[in-house]
C-alpha cells in the first residue's frame, strides 16, 4: 500500500490542434471537412496542460519521477501542439498521426485515444479540456472513461489531490447545485477555463522543451485496424455543411435622449413585444 | 416508421420548456418512449400523454448516484425500446451519458442539434453557428442532443393514457466517483438562461452594476447573461456567462449592454433571432452583427427602455 501510494504518477494531457478561433474559419464545401490550416494548440487545452503540470509541481515535481505525456491525434502540424504543451512543462509528446484517421467521430476519436493510453501503460490519469473549439462536442472525455474503465471526472471547475490517499476531487455544476465529487485514480479528467490560470513559457521553458522527445505513432501501432477508425469505423457520415449568410449590421443610431423608446419601438415593429 | 426514445434524468411536474421541446421533435419522428431515471408522478405521466408518449419507463435510483444509474437506465431503455434515435437534452451531463451509451451499444452520438427529420437527418449548427450542416447515421442507435429554443413546443390535443412502466435495470457498475459535497445555487425565477425568449447581456461597459440590465430582463420577461469580462470581475455569478466558454443561446430577442462583440462572445450567441446592442463606442465589432445598435450610454438607455415597456403594458 506504502509502494503504491508513493509510486509516480504518469499523466497523460490530450491536446489538439485546432483552427485559430481568431480568425474566420471554413468547411470544404467538397470533403465536407474542416479546414485546418491555420491552426494552434485548442486554446482550452491549455488548461488541462496547466492542471497536468501543477498536479505533478504539488506532488514533488518531476524530480520525483512524475511524467506528463502529452498526446495529440492529427495531421503533421499537430506536433506543433504537442510542442507548446512541452514548452509550458509536459515531460514527452506522442504523435498519433495516421491518415487513416480522418473523419473520424467522437465514438471511433475515443476508441483511438483509449488505444493510444493503453499503448502509454501504466497510466493514472488523463487530463483533457473541457471541450475542443473546432467540433466543440465536450463528450470525448467522457468516452474515454467508459472505454478505459477510469473514474469520470469532468467539467472540473477546480482540481484537488491528495498524495496520500490518491484521491483526485472536483468541483462541478450539475442542474441547480454545485458538486464536490471524489474519485481514486485512475481517472479521467476534464477542466473548464475556471480551474486555473495556464502558464506562458519562459526562455528556459522553451529551450528545455527542444531536448524533450516527441515519439511517433500510427493506427497499426495500437493494434487498431484502418477500417476501424476514420470515416470507415466512424457511424454517422456528414451529407452537408453550408455556411449560414453572414449577420448584417442593421440601423445604428446615436443616443441623443431618446434612445431607450427607440429599442422599444424596434422590438414593436419586428413584433417581438 | 422509425421509432424514438427520449431520455430524462429527472422530470418534474411542469417539464421544462427544453425537455418539451424533445418530446414535439419526438412525437414528430414517431410514437416515443420516454424513460425517466427517477420518480414520474401520475400529473407529470398525464402531461406526457399530450405528446403522444406511447410509452413511459421509469427507473428511480436507489442509492445516491451520480453517473452510474443514469448510465444503467439509459442502456436499459435503448435495449427496451429498440429505439432507432434518442433524444436528450444538450447539457453537458446529459451529453456525457449519451455518449457512453453509444459508445457501450455501438452508436454514434451527434451534439448541438437543431433538428431531426422523420428518415433521421440531424440537422446541426457547426463552428459556433457559422456553419449549418446534416448528418445521418451508418449503422447503429444515434443519439442526439437538442439544443434549447430549436423546436416550437406543439402539445396535441388528444390525449391517450400514458402508463407508468417500471424499468428493470441490471444492477449498476460500482460507482467510481462519490458525491462529497453539494452547494445549492441561488434559484432565480427568472426563465433559463439557454430557454429564455429574451435575454439582456451586460459586458464590461456595466461597470460592476447589473441593476439596469436585470430591471430590462424583468420588464421583458428575460433572463440575464453577461460576458466573459462580466463573470471574472466577479459582477455576476459564471453561470451567466455567454460564450465560448460559457453557454450558448439561441433566443428571439438578445439586447448587449456594454459588451465589444469579442470572437469568443460572438459564439454564444450569433445564432439569436434578433440582436440588439448597446455601446458607449461606436468601434465595438458587435455593432457589425446587430440589427438594431445604440450608441450610447447603457445607464440610461436601458432604464428608460425598461420604463417605455412597463408604461405600454400598464
Amino acid at each position: 500500500m506504502t509502494e503504491e501510494n508513493t509510486a509516480p504518477l504518469k499523466i497523460v494531457v490530450l491536446v489538439k490542434h485546432v483552427p485559430d478561433v481568431q480568425f474566420d474559419r471554413h468547411i470544404d464545401s467538397g470533403s465536407l471537412r474542416l479546414d485546418r490550416s491555420e491552426s494552434v494548440l485548442s486554446e482550452l487545452d491549455e488548461y488541462a496542460v496547466e492542471a497536468a503540470v501543477a498536479l505533478v509541481e504539488s506532488q514533488g515535481g518531476f524530480a520525483a519521477g512524475h511524467e506528463v505525456i502529452a498526446a495529440s491525434m492529427g495531421g503533421k502540424s499537430a506536433s506543433n501542439s504537442i510542442k507548446k504543451a512541452l514548452q509550458m512543462g509536459a515531460s514527452s509528446g506522442v504523435h498519433l498521426n495516421d491518415e487513416a484517421l480522418i473523419g473520424s467521430d467522437t465514438v471511433v476519436t475515443s476508441k483511438a485515444l483509449a488505444a493510444l493510453v493503453e499503448h502509454v501503460g501504466n497510466v493514472d490519469l488523463v487530463v483533457t479540456g473541457m471541450s475542443s473549439t473546432d467540433a466543440e462536442t465536450s463528450v470525448v472525455p467522457a468516452q474515454l472513461a467508459e472505454r478505459l474503465n477510469f473514474a469520470q471526472l469532468t467539467h472540473a471547475l477546480s482540481v484537488d489531490f491528495d498524495g496520500a490517499s490518491r484521491e483526485l476531487s472536483i468541483r462541478r455544476d450539475h442542474a441547480e447545485s454545485t458538486l464536490t465529487l471524489a474519485a481514486a485514480l485512475p481517472a479521467v479528467l476534464s477542466v473548464t477555463d475556471q480551474a486555473n490560470d495556464p502558464r506562458y513559457p519562459n526562455f528556459k521553458a522553451i529551450m528545455a522543451a527542444k531536448k524533450k522527445s516527441i515519439t511517433e505513432l500510427c493506427v497499426a501501432d495500437l493494434g487498431l485496424a484502418a477500417e476501424a477508425v476514420g470515416a470507415a469505423g466512424s457511424r454517422v457520415a456528414v451529407l452537408s455543411a453550408e455556411a449560414r449568410p453572414a449577420r448584417e449590421a442593421g440601423t445604428v443610431i446615436n443616443d441623443s435622449g431618446q434612445a431607450g423608446i427607440a429599442l422599444v419601438d424596434f422590438l414593436a415593429e419586428q413584433k417581438l413585444i | 416508421m422509425p421509432s424514438a426514445l427520449v431520455f430524462f434524468t429527472e422530470l418534474a411536474d411542469a417539464p421544462s420548456k427544453a425537455q418539451r421541446e424533445l418530446l414535439t421533435l419526438a412525437a414528430s419522428i414517431g410514437e416515443p418512449t420516454v424513460a425517466v431515471a427517477s420518480e414520474v408522478s401520475q400529473a407529470t405521466a398525464e402531461q406526457l400523454a399530450s405528446y403522444g408518449v406511447a410509452k413511459l419507463l421509469v427507473a428511480p435510483a436507489n442509492q445516491a448516484s451520480f453517473l452510474e444509474h443514469s448510465l444503467s437506465v439509459l442502456e436499459a431503455a435503448v435495449k427496451q425500446s429498440a429505439a432507432d434515435v434518442v433524444l436528450v437534452a444538450n447539457d453537458n451531463f446529459n451529453r456525457e451519458v449519451a455518449a457512453r451509451i453509444a459508445v457501450r451499444v455501438g452508436g454514434s452520438i451527434v451534439t448541438d442539434a437543431i433538428n431531426v427529420s422523420a428518415d433521421l437527418v440531424v440537422t446541426k449548427d457547426e463552428l459556433a453557428g457559422s456553419y449549418s450542416a446534416q448528418a445521418q447515421a451508418t449503422g447503429g442507435v444515434l443519439f442526439v442532443t437538442l439544443k434549447p429554443n430549436s423546436i416550437e413546443d406543439a402539445p396535441q390535443s388528444a390525449a391517450a393514457e400514458v402508463s407508468i412502466n417500471e424499468l428493470a435495470i441490471e444492477t449498476s457498475a460500482a460507482e467510481k466517483v462519490r458525491i462529497v459535497g453539494t452547494e445549492e445555487k441561488v434559484v432565480s425565477d427568472r426563465p433559463k438562461l439557454t430557454e429564455a425568449r429574451v435575454v439582456v447581456a451586460g459586458g464590461r461597459g456595466v461597470n460592476g452594476d447589473f441593476g439596469a440590465v436585470e430591471q430590462l430582463a424583468d420588464a421583458l420577461g428575460g433572463a440575464v447573461g453577461a460576458s466573459r469580462a462580466a463573470t471574472d470581475a466577479g459582477w455576476i455569478s459564471h453561470d451567466a456567462q455567454i460564450g465560448q466558454t460559457g453557454v450558448t443561446v439561441s433566443p428571439q430577442v438578445f439586447i448587449s449592454a456594454g459588451i465589444s462583440g469579442a470572437i469568443q462572445q460572438k459564439a454564444g450567441m450569433q445564432t439569436s433571432k434578433c440582436i440588439i446592442a448597446i455601446n458607449k463606442d461606436v468601434d465595438a465589432p458587435v455593432f457589425e452583427i446587430a440589427d438594431f445598435g445604440i450608441v450610447g450610454d447603457l445607464a440610461k438607455v436601458l432604464p428608460q427602455a425598461a420604463e417605455e415597456i412597463r408604461r405600454r403594458q400598464a
